[in-house]
């Protein structure tokens, strides 16, 4: 089942401005059938102002398809043209709260029937916009111009990315290779335009993932906080966070017992269940993570014989 | 209202008869088969009962022919490898175009990385096998043929034994992913030349995890995981006990109940079937009426997406599924249905129906009363729907 937001959910149960629009001036049909989603937009817009005053939908495709086109509607009535053309996918996605990675391809659709709608309303042929790059994948009709807007506009670098927002190479694959060129050429240039991080750009002589940024892993061992303390600020510090552990240890009818504070070694004396029980090391090992993190300096907990 | 359960193919609720045998198992019978002292024996004694109760679901002759398995994904791979290592010299494999995954993309994989070739088998518009193109298919390269017993989308089911009888003709062995029929079709498979079965647990009300694959007496194994000398060296691993135990019991009650099946169950689908055909028009029953698993249903509706249909049935508390490629995450629709040239039109719209002896009446008449609506908002929505059946919608690119 997919995660979808509430906010999706609520305009798939309830769609808004579903239906037909009769007196329609801007209208913008994308996907087909056999790809598994459509979608008509259809805008009513002034001629004087040029504001969008009214929208409405028709979709197949699945719940989010639904509740993309829904959400595009209420975005762009009361907005001009020129603002309306300015919206991106991503824009849609961010209204409905976010849409499972698999999905995104549903507000690039929705992000292409505007534009459709909008060249319509204009009186452009969108025909020709989609003969600007060679047909890339047959399966789902998604050309090199759609490819490389999802790319740039979505900051995508794998395959597996440009799939999930458009569709291509989602069916027979054939078309990977293909991707994998218009990938790299965008990735590059963005680089060049210093939109994107070299690092991070598709490079097809690469298959090995570029390696994660090295975590800041704090040693137990390592100091947390600068400055240093009197042994007797922390030997009271010690005191107060053993006594803020001593009833979690009481409710497993055990106890703990400050014998010591040594440099950065604290003496403990464990007592009741505590004594013999298998789990008695990593007790202490828990005493001193919450030690250190209370008092903020490395410390090594040392359990003494409690007779 | 009590939840509806109608996703029995994906997986079943476990019988809680099956939990009570297999809860002694956890904490009191806990030893490990293998161990030379009486916390191991009595566990053996256990797992033998298990592997006679599966014998008898499946007739067969002996039940040193029972191995246990992770699941009817591990007895699928098994068997295709294990057929290619035994069978010297013979680099292909023959099965169909809608198999289950577990098949098909083991097949993908040995012909990418193997070069194995591999005949898919097409079917026709009902989902029948195209039995010349099968036998054609089978050469003395065929190290196995794999055809499931009835496939897991439409319910059809496949004339296995004749199927068994042809591959070997060819000297090729013969397997059957029976993963959905197993407890639905009786079986007799003493009298059978089919070499090789999978079956899977949680399909049959048992636990997930635990399956099985039959392998004739005679015919040479390979195990897929190696390691200890478990179930004679043919699945290496320390036995799931509990696991092994709930499938034995499961078989147990599939043989007690599969008459039910047969007649209580196929009653139901069958009003469901008839009342939806009735209510809502533009929809048609894929699969093959005529040879068909009882409890499975897969009907088309034309116009509408499968998910936003699941969607809605889930809000009013009924579980089903969809061979529509928005709910499985990828993009095509089931590969079953474009197999059988169902059109794209109605392929997206196909909502599977399975059921088990766990649904009642009451099931019945609260998908017939939810459904209908449903389709009909959906149909509102889509821009293919015109009350004419005339398409309104021309995009200006696809």
């Amino acid at each position: 089942m997919w995660d979808y937001t509430d906010k999706v959910k609520e305009l798939f149960y309830n769609p808004k401005n579903a239906g037909v629009l009769e007196e329609a001036n801007a209208v913008g049909e994308v996907g087909a059938i056999s790809c598994g989603d459509a979608l008509k937009l259809m805008l009513k817009v002034d001629p004087q102002t040029e504001v969008i005053t009214e929208a409405k939908f028709q979709t197949f495709g699945c719940g989010s398809a639904i509740a993309s086109s829904s959400a595009l509607t209420e975005m762009v009535i009361g907005k001009t043209v020129d603002e309306a053309m300015a919206l991106t996918n991503q824009d849609i996605a961010d209204y409905l709260g976010g849409l499972p990675p698999e999905k995104m391809h549903c507000s690039v659709m929705g992000h292409e029937a505007l534009r459709a709608a909008i060249a319509n309303w204009k009186g452009e042929a969108w025909v020709d916009d989609h003969e600007e790059g060679a047909l890339v994948c047959k399966c789902f009709g998604v050309d090199e111009g759609m490819v490389e807007r999802a790319i740039r506009i979505n900051g995508l670098t794998s395959v597996e990315q440009v799939t999930h927002f458009t569709k291509a190479a989602g069916s027979c694959g054939t078309c990977v290779e293909a991707v994998e060129g218009v990938l790299a050429r965008t990735n590059a240039a963005m680089v060049a335009e210093g939109k994107l991080e070299a690092a991070l750009a598709f490079d097809p002589a690469n298959s090995v993932p570029a390696p994660r940024r090295a975590r800041q892993k704090q040693s137990p061992l390592a100091p947390v906080k600068k400055g240093s303390l009197t042994t007797l600020q922390k030997i009271r510090l010690v005191e107060s966070a053993i006594e803020e552990l001593r009833p979690f240890l009481k409710r497993d009818g055990g106890d703990c017992e400050l014998v010591d504070v040594d440099g950065d070694r604290v003496l403990v004396k464990l007592s009741g269940a505590c004594v013999g029980c298998q789990m008695a090391s990593v007790t202490v090992n828990g005493i001193q993570e919450k030690l250190i993190e209370l008092i903020g300096q490395p410390l090594r907990v040392i359990p003494v014989p409690s007779h | 209202m009590r939840p509806v359960y109608l996703d029995n193919n994906a997986t079943t609720r476990v019988d809680p008869a099956i939990v009570e045998v297999m809860l002694p198992f956890f904490t009191e019978q806990f030893g490990n088969a293998s161990s030379m002292h009486a916390f191991g024996s009595s566990v053996g004694g256990a797992l033998r009962f298990a592997r006679q109760q599966m014998q008898a679901l499946l007739g067969a002759e002996f039940d040193h022919e029972i191995v246990w398995t992770g699941g009817g994904t591990e007895s699928d791979n098994t068997a295709l490898l294990s057929a290619l290592e035994t069978q010297g010299g013979r680099d292909e494999i023959v099965t169909t175009a809608v198999e289950h995954p577990a098949i098909l993309n083991t097949c993908a994989w040995l012909e990418k990385s193997r070069g194995i070739k591999v005949h898919y088998i097409p079917v026709d518009s009902r989902g029948r096998l195209d039995i010349e193109a099968y036998r054609r298919a089978l050469s003395p390269r065929t190290a196995i043929a794999s055809v499931m017993w009835a496939n897991n989308e439409t319910g059809t089911i496949f004339p296995v034994e004749v199927l068994a009888e042809l591959a070997h003709e060819a000297g090729a062995l013969f397997h059957t992913d029976a993963v959905q029929a197993v407890g639905k079709v009786p079986m007799t498979l003493r009298d059978s030349e089919i070499d090789l079965l999978s079956l899977s647990g949680h399909k049959l009300h048992a636990p997930k995890g635990i399956g099985a694959l039959y392998v004739r007496k005679g015919v040479r194994l390979r195990p897929l995981i190696r390691g200890g000398h478990q179930e004679r060296g043919r699945r290496a691993g320390t036995e799931n006990v509990p696991g092994i135990i709930g499938l034995g019991k499961a078989a147990e009650l599939a043989l007690l109940h599969m008459d039910e099946e047969n007649t209580r169950v196929r009653a139901l689908r069958d009003r469901l079937e008839k009342g939806l055909l009735q209510r809502i028009g533009n929809s048609f029953v894929t699969g093959d009426a005529g040879s068909r698993l009882p409890n499975t249903s897969n009907i088309a509706f034309e116009y509408v997406e499968g998910e936003g249909i699941l969607l809605l049935l889930s809000k009013a508390g009924i579980a089903a599924s969809s061979g529509s490629a928005c709910t499985s995450g990828s993009l095509e629709p089931s590969h079953v249905l474009r197999a059988m040239n169902v059109p794209y039109t109605a392929a997206h719209g196909a909502i599977r129906f399975s059921f088990s002896r766990d649904n009642v009446d009451e099931d019945v008449d609260q998908v017939l009363e939810a459904l209908p609506p449903i389709i009909e908002k959906l149909r509102a929505l889509s821009p293919f729907w015109a009350k004419d059946g005339a398409t309104g919608f021309s995009p200006s690119y696809v």
